[in-house]
């Protein structure tokens, strides 16, 4: 008989090394997978992996992991922060938008003024807007009660609607002969959220999420506030003993994560993306919820896990262009990436017992 | 503008078909989370669902065998989230998404030699005289078999829930996991036999599309149904006959908006587009004010040492 | 050390790679990017039947990679700069919101040639190419017009843009020319690609008393919904959807864009490729007129045909004056021929058409 037992503490070995273990098992299946659609699993799984850290041309990839993985890391620490308090913003993706929205609107009205006042005024909007969206599910549910999880989510959808009533409206580049889509922000230098230094992938959107992680570990190791975040989500009873005011740490969490995720989406119709368009959001703000949780709710973990997922999206377009691998086994070899990942977390906090069933 | 171009008759049988898929996922998805399960993996089950019923139909020739390869596939593919968050105690929110996830490739995988093959067509019931009625034949009478299965359905789960020993059990579950398992409840057996529901329920939904409404097989061809479908659930307040009102509720705003457009009238689109989640966060928080709606334990993580 | 320098040190190693090319022992390396997958039965499919055709008939003197489902933004720069890196020598990207991102990548890499498709920014070494799909809809009007009985024609229309505007345009002229009481029913679907929308866009339409349906989203869910009302025409769009022939589906537009393809990539074989704007139509076979079928009356195919061979001669143009504007201003005198510039921005409908472009 086995069951499964929980441990008293969860164990720091498996905290370290459930990770591993699941990427050698995504290797085992997805070797099994690209092997079944005749590719060379070996060959594949160095294409994913290794090509873009030390491969041939890793100088130009590694700093799109910072491009790629920025986003994702910047939205899922805002997320973690409510995760761990049981507050489940899946919104993200909506406050993402309106948050490029509102900034790069913001830009666009002073077109083609220039001031280095522009940029800073186009983050506090861009984190206003996305601030604001995440406000709308924090307040009905501190006034009424209304699930959060719920109303974040249909905010997405109407986001994504304002989006593209935007960009074939208000937003649309006048210049543009009647084609979707706004001006180009990298070609206003105002508005451009270029790369600080040159080649290196390093814009202002890669510095806040460095930020936001120094700024969350401090927050949930030291500060009073990140005592109430964790004791929230572990007890809530207790919390409320401990003085804490849930629906204050409610609005705090939606806000702060609503705030960064507004900010993601700024720094990515500024700099990477540079214009508003229909399908402007490629899910950044879902994949955070996965990074944050493969992050184990951790600030560091957070930095890794969005790596991770920047790593398997990078090389898998290698792949595809290399290997002829279609785009579909790379989405299911990151399914299963997940699914591992997720899965044997089991063992950080529990173990296996061999043995007897005890009476009672 | 021409009004009276739109026949309400006609926009009524309209919806109901259009409404189907939608029915089908969310009375499943309403059967989990009745258990305490939020599975926000029905966009991918759906897909793989669409492919599964679009292939088998289309070898063994009987649109009838693929819906039932449709509920196979998408109970399976679910099976994968029980696993994940009913053995090894995963979070739901990331477990569904990442079955959103894995659920899409691996139809594109599948669904490779199916593209642009015309799956066998599945006639109408015949109700013979009835279907003859003015107005009630033509809006209740002359649909394909899949919409009766889906209103029975929406009946079936409604009556389960409410008078049998079992829906009082997946309730009880639902409600409050360890007072169920203190009573002697199989918490995991029954969370994965509602997620197997639920899977079922959401695969009959996407081979709806592929085989009935579109009838096609392309990558991706549920476009976000499945999410429409977790939206719907919330809508109803976790109680079937709500499901069924929703879901003509959502399929009727996409209807009459396009009736609309090709009546000459001009409308903001997106902003129509959008209405039925504003509606949806609306009857939210008019719904909060009754705390017993929501299963008490919808998304905790169960287990019995807790 | 600077990216600049990085590239352009690649750059000379390519530069390398290309005289290796002069002495036969490269194979030419062509990158496609794709917006959607290739299974999409529509847009993608059919670029990607181009990349095959390449394949094809130039056989082992080329190599083609690809790159589906990436997104316009950072992640389509990155996969043509990996596509660059590896040694291509010709990219082909393939959607209109690649066009940035195409000049961008382009500026680093002076030795690749690149071609977008749809756009309107050029470069020295960035050509731009698109397909006149509205010489298509034109003779799709035509038929159209003498076909209707009910003098009602639905339009399934996915995005207001200029492409989509012109191909309404081209076919309500040539179906109000051949059928004054002709009237056209507009849906903006507002999605390129979601077949069960198309579906009921198409049943409105129907309903509606519409008996032919014009579409320009690329899923088969019209066809399907015509055929189940029994008497209804369609066309096949982007695909040939012959599988819906001959009745409902009477012809259909094809994109075919595999002789493009080849040809250019002859031209960097050659040494011969030069940044050009191509806007191609029938007469050179970038858009392909779909069987007629013998649904439609012997006249009328016949006439279509002379139609379609005038604008593959370039005797006939679409959009010949007088042609005024939908507010009863004048566009075009007698005889006068749209100009392209127009065309490629156009944003009103012509005299006739009823109802207001969304904004």
């Amino acid at each position: 008989m086995v069951r499964l037992e929980k441990r008293a503490q969860p164990s720091q070995t498996f905290a370290y090394l459930t990770p591993l273990l699941a990427v050698l098992a995504t290797f085992l299946f997805g070797g099994l997978l690209f092997a079944a659609l005749g590719k060379d699993p070996v060959q594949s799984i160095l294409t994913i992996f290794w090509e873009p850290l030390f491969g041939e041309f890793a100088f130009y990839y590694r700093p799109q992991l910072l491009i790629k993985g920025a986003p994702l890391v910047l939205i899922a620490i805002g997320l973690s922060l409510g995760f761990k308090a049981g507050i489940w913003n899946i919104g993200a993706e909506g406050q993402y938008i309106m948050g490029a929205l509102f900034g790069a609107g913001f830009g666009l009205a002073f077109y083609p003024a220039e001031s280095v006042l522009i940029f800073p005024g186009m983050m506090l909007a861009g984190a206003f807007g996305g601030w604001i969206w995440a406000m709308i599910p924090g307040i009905l549910k501190v006034r009424f009660g209304t699930n959060e999880i719920l109303v974040s989510l249909m905010l997405v959808y109407v986001a994504e609607q304002f989006l593209a009533s935007m960009s074939l409206g208000l937003l649309k580049n006048p210049e543009g002969f009647g084609f979707p889509g706004s001006r180009n922000l990298q070609q206003y230098d105002s508005a451009h959220n270029a790369e600080i230094i040159a080649g290196t992938g390093m814009h202002w959107g890669v510095v806040a999420a460095l930020i936001a992680v120094i700024f969350a570990y401090v927050l949930l190791a030291r500060h009073r506030l990140g005592f109430a975040v964790r004791v929230t989500g572990e007890a809530p009873r207790a919390a409320r003993f401990a003085g804490v005011n849930p629906g204050r740490l409610i609005l705090f969490c939606l806000g702060t994560s609503g705030l960064l995720a507004g900010l993601a989406g700024l720094f990515e119709v500024a700099g990477p993306a540079g214009q508003v368009s229909i399908d402007f959001n490629v899910g950044y703000g879902f994949t955070a919820i996965i990074v944050a949780f493969l992050g184990r709710l951790h600030p560091i973990g957070i930095v890794l896990a969005g790596l991770l997922m920047a790593l398997t999206y990078i090389g898998g377009d290698i792949a595809q262009s290399q290997l002829g691998l279609p785009a579909a086994a790379i989405q299911v070899f990151q399914g299963m990436l997940l699914f591992f990942l997720l899965a044997l977390d089991l063992f950080t906090n529990y173990r296996l017992r061999v043995g007897r069933v005890e009476a009672a | 503008m021409d009004l009276g171009a739109i026949n309400p008759i006609l926009l009524i049988a309209a919806l109901m078909s259009a409404a189907t898929p939608i029915l089908l996922a969310a009375t499943g998805e309403l059967v989990a989370e009745r258990a305490g399960v939020l599975n926000l993996g029905v966009e991918g089950m759906m897909i793989v669902g669409a492919i599964c019923g679009f292939a088998i139909a289309v070898e063994t020739g009987s649109p009838l065998t693929g819906f039932v390869a449709a509920a196979a596939g998408g109970a399976v593919l679910s099976l994968l989230f029980a696993l994940l968050t009913q053995v090894a105690l995963a979070n739901q929110v990331a477990s569904g998404l990442a079955l959103t996830l894995f659920g899409l490739g691996l139809s594109a995988l599948l669904g490779q030699g199916y593209v642009g093959i015309k799956p066998p067509r599945m006639g109408d019931v015949s109700f013979g005289p009835l279907a003859e009625i003015p107005v009630l034949g033509p809006t209740l009478f002359s649909h394909d078999p899949i919409v009766y299965v889906g209103l029975l359905l929406v009946a079936g789960t409604w009556a389960v829930l409410r008078f049998t020993r079992a829906g009082l059990i997946l309730r009880a579950v639902g409600e409050n996991h360890d007072a169920a398992h203190a009573l002697g409840y199989k918490v995991v057996r029954i969370r994965t036999l509602a997620i197997m529901f639920g899977g079922a329920c959401a695969g009959l939904g996407g081979a709806y599309i592929s085989l009935i409404r579109v009838p096609q097989w392309t990558e991706g061809m549920t476009a976000g149904v499945g999410w429409i479908a977790l939206a719907l659930v919330v809508f109803a307040s976790w109680k079937p006959w709500r499901v069924l009102l929703g879901a003509y509720l959502f399929g009727g705003i996409t209807q009459l908006q396009l009736n609309l457009q090709g009546a000459g009238v001009a409308i903001p689109v997106e902003y129509l587009a959008m209405s039925p989640y504003i509606i949806t966060i609306v009857v939210l928080v008019i719904l909060s004010a009754d705390k017993s709606a929501a299963p008490a334990s919808l998304g905790r993580t169960f287990h019995a040492s807790n | 050390m600077k990216l600049t320098t990085l590239l352009a040190g690649a750059a000379m190693a390519l530069g390398l790679a290309t005289s290796a090319l002069a002495d036969g022992h490269e194979k030419t390396k062509v990158g496609f990017v794709f917006v959607g997958p290739i299974g999409d039965g529509g847009w993608t499919y059919e670029h990607n039947k181009g990349r095959l055709m390449v394949e094809e008939q130039l056989g082992d003197a080329v190599e083609t990679v690809f790159v589906e489902n990436v997104a316009e933004g950072p992640d389509s720069e990155r996969v043509m700069t990996q596509m660059a890196l590896d040694g291509a020598d010709l990219i082909f990207t393939t959607s209109f919101g690649y066009m940035d991102p195409t000049i961008n990548i382009a500026k680093k890499f002076p030795d690749v040639k690149f071609e977008h498709a749809t756009g309107y920014k050029r470069a020295d070494n960035v050509s731009t190419y698109s397909a006149r799909f509205y010489e298509g809809r034109a003779i799709q009007g035509h038929i159209a017009g003498k076909m209707t009985k009910s003098n009602i024609i639905g339009y399934i229309a996915s995005y207001p843009i200029p492409e989509v505007i012109r191909g309404i345009n081209a076919a309500y002229i040539h179906a109000a020319k051949v059928n004054p009481d002709v009237e056209f029913k507009i849906i903006w679907a507002y999605t390129w690609f979601d077949p069960a929308k198309e579906a009921d866009a198409a049943r409105a339409l129907i309903e509606q008393g519409a008996d032919v349906v014009l579409q320009h989203t690329d899923s088969t869910a019209p066809q399907a919904a015509a055929q189940e009302a029994g008497n209804v025409v369609t066309f096949g769009q982007a695909s040939d959807m012959a599988q819906y022939g001959p009745f409902p589906r009477v012809s259909s537009i094809i994109d075919e864009w595999g002789p493009y393809y080849v040809a250019r990539t002859k031209a960097v074989m050659d040494g011969t490729w030069e940044s050009m704007d191509t806007w191609d139509g029938i007469g050179a076979g970038m858009v392909g007129i779909g069987e007629i079928t013998d649904a439609v009356p012997a006249d009328v195919k016949e006439e279509a045909l002379a139609m379609k061979a005038a604008i593959a001669d370039g005797s006939y143009h679409p959009f010949t004056g007088p042609i005024k504007k939908q507010d009863g201003s004048d566009w075009l005198a007698e005889g006068e021929v749209a100009d392209d510039g127009t065309l490629a921005g156009m944003s009103f409908y012509v005299e006739g058409l009823t109802g207001e472009i969304p904004q």
